[in-house]
């Protein structure tokens, strides 16, 4: 293992000509470092560039600018088969012509490994992906989520100083998604390999990831932990990205050391005591987040700060949750309530029209950069 | 009525195929089985058949004849079986032409820009616009001694400053293989470029990643899934040149005779049609054979499915 960093992406640019013939910035000055044996997914929407940056990781495109090293090298235009990693493809690539195990010691034959040595170790790349006896099946007689398994099979068997992962999981129904998802992390963290996985599912990246890069347009909008990512979003983008947020404009009153005071106009109040985040200055103009769940509905009116009082307009009951929604001085607000006591008792629903009060926790208040 | 035929799947299924039924039967299997009545015939004095049952022509087929120049009653000399062996290594060598020259432009075609695929595939069809004698007509226009090529050639060696001959080209056994080859590449080029276009990128691409150059990508991921385009374009080429005889009569003249000329020869210059027959029979059978082997090992160029 050299260095620190399984992969690292440096100022790389990739520009297409779109049939237009305009230029399009796909990836536009990505920078990213990801570390030896993390489970690193790149999460965005279609178009945002986690795809193009796969694959020039894996050597399928070249970085029009910029650099891209794998175990600390630069790795240029060095072509797919001589790079130290593989891939699993969105829809399998799976040679229909051939057997699962032909399928799977492809690479090692490619490697010119002793035939001895393929059976061992095709053997125990299906074992870890329990296609035991499937050897002499061809692609076309497996289920989707065999076929799945044997493209992680083929590619794992090579042992890759990186695994990348192109959308594994998308045309598998929910339920094997949910299952190979568990799976999927286990293996990685049974074998520590380096996997790189794109997905436009927040769900998925959250459960299996341990960083995770958020990307919009080409740009990496926020690198860090899924509870980093999810808690404090360093933009609007990303808080709205992922899961759900209310947002009120606002403008920074006072800036302390480690809290702040922000205005916002909507609400006609102060919050007081929200945690600072870095690059803003006094006075300047934000965007004030909240999470629905983090907002406390609360019987009795408490000493507490950053208090109103709402109305509430509507509310949802979806088993877990009641979602409430709130007219809050002149602004929305929704609040989801986890129904952590039965709803069944009348006493315990909201109505329509309703005076509650709300307390946004300052902890959980966050003001952000406008986009 | 209607409404049982609605529901009865197999009635539909037997009124569907009706017309082709009756089609093939009244004008292939009837004239075929007219055909080998005729071939156990005998001709007649002023060329017409006599139903008879003789195994004659066949016995004349394999060289053993009655028309003894030495005045035998039978004597041996295998010119049929030359023509047959003749049209057979004319057929294969014209497949395999056909196929390393179609391949690569298939390849080309099918690797090609989506909006270009389909200039170059209409390129590929131009000429099957123009009759086909008439195409043939223009090899010989180019082929011949104060031809095209040999004016072409004359210029060059000119140009060199060395002695030129013109080349006998025309009436030789290279022209009527340069002739087929030119009539059927585009019967081996589309069915290889349906094949290969189907091929996803992405396998390729795996191919790549996995560890592959370029050379055993094409071996064993891009040569292997092209096949069934190579077996469907060997199947329409290989048959048909087995029994024309336009190309040979044009490019090959009275020296290069393939069985389909002595075929058209014997119903229409020799007036012997249960000779022909039998002929025209023992090409059926020859081109099934060779057929029935071919498909044996690598299929009718149906894509590999799940068995």
């Amino acid at each position: 293992m050299a260095g620190e960093f399984a992969v690292e992406l440096r100022d790389v640019v990739k520009n297409f000509i779109t049939p237009e013939g305009s230029e399009l910035a796909a990836v536009d000055h990505v920078t990213m470092q990801i570390r030896n044996g993390e489970f690193f997914s790149m999460l965005g929407s279609s178009g945002c560039g986690k795809t193009t940056s796969l694959r020039m990781i894996a050597g399928f495109e070249w970085p029009t600018e910029g650099e891209i090293y794998i175990e600390g090298k630069a790795v240029g235009h060095t072509p797919p088969f001589q790079r130290k990693v593989n891939t699993v493809f969105q829809n399998y690539a799976l040679f229909q012509h051939m057997t699962v195990f032909e399928n799977v010691a492809f690479g090692l034959e490619m490697e010119g490994a002793a035939k001895e040595e393929i059976k061992k170790r095709v053997a125990k790349a299906l074992e870890m992906v329990q296609l035991t006896g499937m050897e002499r099946r061809r692609p076309r007689q497996l289920s989707g989520g065999q076929q799945q398994r044997v493209a992680v099979a083929r590619a794992l068997v090579k042992i890759p100083d990186v695994l990348l992962l192109d959308e594994p999981l998308g045309a598998l129904d929910l339920k094997l998604r949910k299952e190979m998802q568990l799976e999927l992390k286990a293996l990685q963290q049974q074998l520590g390999i380096t996997f790189v996985y794109v997905t436009h599912d927040q769900e998925e990246a959250l459960t299996m990831s341990d960083r995770i890069a958020v990307m919009s347009k080409g740009a990496v909008r926020q690198i860090g932990t899924p509870v980093e990512i999810y808690e404090r979003p360093s933009n609007r983008f990303v808080a709205d990205f992922i899961g759900e947020a209310n947002f009120f404009d606002g403008r920074i009153k006072s800036l302390a050391k480690d809290e702040a005071l922000v205005y916002v106009p909507a609400l006609n109040a102060d919050l007081t005591g929200l945690p600072v985040s870095d690059g803003l200055v006094n006075g300047e103009e934000v965007v004030v987040s909240i999470r629905p769940e983090k907002v406390r509905i609360t019987a009795e009116e408490t000493m507490n700060t950053n208090l109103f009082r709402g109305k509430v307009t509507n509310t949802v009951y979806i088993g877990t949750d009641t979602h409430v929604y709130l007219d809050v001085c002149n602004a929305k607000l929704k609040v989801y309530e986890q129904n952590r006591i039965s709803r069944l008792d009348p006493g315990s629903f909201y109505t329509v029209g309703q005076e509650v009060l709300l307390i946004l926790p300052p902890e959980n208040t966050l003001f952000l950069k406008k986009d | 009525m209607f409404q049982r035929l609605r529901e009865n799947k197999s009635v539909q299924g037997t009124l569907l195929a009706l017309p082709t039924m009756i089609w093939l039967s009244v004008l292939l299997i009837l004239p075929l089985l007219l055909t080998l009545v005729i071939s156990f015939g005998r001709r007649s004095p002023d060329g017409n058949v006599i139903f008879t049952f003789t195994l004659d022509n066949y016995i004349r087929l394999l060289g053993y004849h009655t028309n003894c120049a030495g005045g035998q009653a039978r004597c041996f000399d295998p010119i049929y079986a030359t023509i047959l062996w003749r049209s057979l290594v004319l057929a294969f060598n014209t497949t395999v032409l056909v196929i390393l020259l179609g391949y690569p432009l298939a390849y080309f075609i099918a690797r090609a820009h989506p909006k270009k695929r389909n200039l170059y595939l209409f390129m590929v069809l131009i000429p099957l616009w123009t009759n086909f004698v008439i195409r043939v007509y223009a090899w010989m226009m180019l082929l011949r001694k104060e031809g095209g090529i040999n004016i072409a050639l004359g210029w060059f060696a000119n140009l060199l400053g060395i002695p030129f001959q013109p080349l006998e080209m025309l009436y030789t056994p290279g022209a009527v293989l340069v002739g087929m080859v030119y009539e059927f590449l585009p019967f081996m080029i589309l069915p290889i470029f349906t094949s290969l276009e189907k091929i996803d990128n992405s396998l390729y691409e795996a191919a790549a990643d996995l560890g592959a150059n370029a050379i055993r990508t094409f071996l064993r991921v891009t040569l292997p899934l092209s096949m069934p385009g190579v077996v469907a374009g060997t199947i329409l080429v290989f048959i048909p040149v087995m029994g024309t005889f336009i190309v040979s009569d044009i490019l090959g003249g009275r020296q290069v005779i393939l069985v389909g000329n002595l075929i058209q020869r014997q119903y229409l210059d020799a007036r012997d049609p249960t000779f022909g027959a039998a002929a025209a029979l023992i090409l059926m059978v020859m081109t099934l054979i060779v057929t029935y082997f071919y498909t044996r090992r690598f299929g009718f160029g149906e894509e590999i499915v799940a068995v």
